[in-house]
């Protein structure tokens, strides 16, 4: 066969495209496990929030979380009706041995009034990583540690991982933390060696109200798209273009 | 054909260039793991690495599969959505080795985790004054905490 420059010119490109899609088509190694099939999220139904901490305590058991560091945590609200934008915000050690409890009967507030219909609303907000479609976390890496691995789940390389903290600083949510004696990037995995294996989370299994609920968005059963359809969703800071991907049912407005 | 007197030493730096490309490539493959760009540009293996992580939980459904009765009791009652390891704590240990004993729960300490009074928490939720409520007794002495009753 006779190739001259024009012909190989024309065939070296065509031949690249074609190599790429031999390599994307290799099956992947886990056979019971394919990536592609999920999209992983979570749904909070705020209402549903009693501030036990069982999340805070079984994330931080299952996972090895230090102490004062959290991948999940507990906030409690305290809006006022002479400040609904200004919300009090308390989470003691993320929440984790729950909240102090708030007298039903006083209730009072900087002495505007004493009584509980007039002291304002209490909710408790639990928060984690949003996993989110475009994560400015795995955008800042620079040595490709952290990534949106296929089923939408952000996850971090620590054995590549520098501990430069690019990504801590890039999260808008304060997911992320430096593990005090890795010295590497840590945050939630959502429970990625659960849900692997077609169990949920470990936050999820501990939530007595249900208030979690791990969601897999081309799972076509999950309830998740009747619940989308039906329930006033949100996400934190939509502004911010993330992708977040914990959505949150009833969400207060001064939720920050 | 023979070379250009003049040309030679575009030569020698060309065999120079070649030879420095090849080192490059070989120091970049040990350098670069294997699995590095398989999905996107990230180690590949990395995800199989966190997938292969210890458990802590075993899970509502395996601790099922023994303690049969227990989770026809919690049918009954307003405790059914609540899986074992939200009172028990994470107990993956006992579900492959059952010689390894749970201790028991304090459930004095356990239910007011959720049962305690508080303004803060949502008013449909069921909640007491463990004070004036019990004054003290456990909560197991009139309550049923598998069928929550």
């Amino acid at each position: 066969m006779n190739i001259d420059r024009r012909h190989l010119l024309v065939m070296l490109p065509a031949a690249a495209i074609a190599w790429k899609y031999v390599l994307a088509g290799t099956p992947e190694e886990s056979p019971n496990y394919t990536m592609t099939d999920h999209w992983w999220s979570m749904l909070i139904n705020i209402p549903k929030c009693i501030g036990c901490g069982n999340c805070v305590r079984a994330c931080a058991a299952e996972n090895d979380v230090p102490d004062g560091h959290f991948r999940t945590w507990v906030e409690r609200y305290h809006v006022t009706d002479w400040n609904l934008s200004n919300p009090e915000v308390v989470s003691p050690d993320g929440g984790k041995e729950g909240f102090p409890a708030v007298p039903k009967s006083v209730g009072g507030d900087e002495g505007f009034s004493s009584s509980p219909e007039s002291a304002g609303k209490y909710f408790f907000v639990p928060k984690l990583c949003n996993h989110c479609e475009d994560s400015p976390c795995t955008q800042v890496c620079p040595v490709g540690a952290t990534f949106i691995a296929p089923d939408g789940v952000v996850l971090v390389d620590q054995t590549y991982c520098l501990g430069c903290a690019y990504c801590v600083q890039a999260c808008p949510y304060g997911c992320r933390y430096i593990h005090p004696e890795k010295k590497v990037a840590d945050k939630c995995t959502l429970c990625y060696h659960r849900i692997t294996k077609g169990l949920t989370t470990a936050c999820c299994e501990a939530c007595p109200t249900g208030t979690r609920q791990l969601v897999d968005l081309k799972d076509p059963n999950d309830p998740i798209h009747t619940f989308l359809k039906t329930h006033s969703v949100q996400v934190l800071k939509p502004q911010m273009a993330t992708g977040a991907k914990v959505f949150y049912n009833e969400m207060d407005g001064s939720v920050r | 054909m023979s070379i250009p007197k003049d040309a030679r030493h575009l030569f020698r730096f060309a065999i120079l260039f070649v030879i420095a490309f090849v080192v490059f490539l070989v120091i970049r493959h040990f350098v670069v793991p294997k699995t590095f760009g398989e999905y996107g540009h990230y180690r590949g293996a990395a995800i199989t690495e966190i997938a292969a992580r210890p458990m802590h939980f075993a899970g509502h459904q395996k601790c099922e599969t023994c303690h049969v009765d227990i989770g026809e009791a919690k049918k009954a009652g307003k405790h059914e959505n609540v899986s074992c390891e939200a009172c028990h704590g994470p107990l993956a240990q006992h579900a492959d080795d059952p010689s390894i004993q749970p201790t028991k729960i304090n459930t004095t300490e356990v239910c007011i985790r959720c049962h305690a009074d508080s303004a803060a928490k949502p008013g449909v939720f069921p909640q007491i004054d463990p004070v004036q409520h019990s004054g003290g007794v456990p909560c197991e002495t009139c309550h049923q905490p598998h069928n929550g009753l």
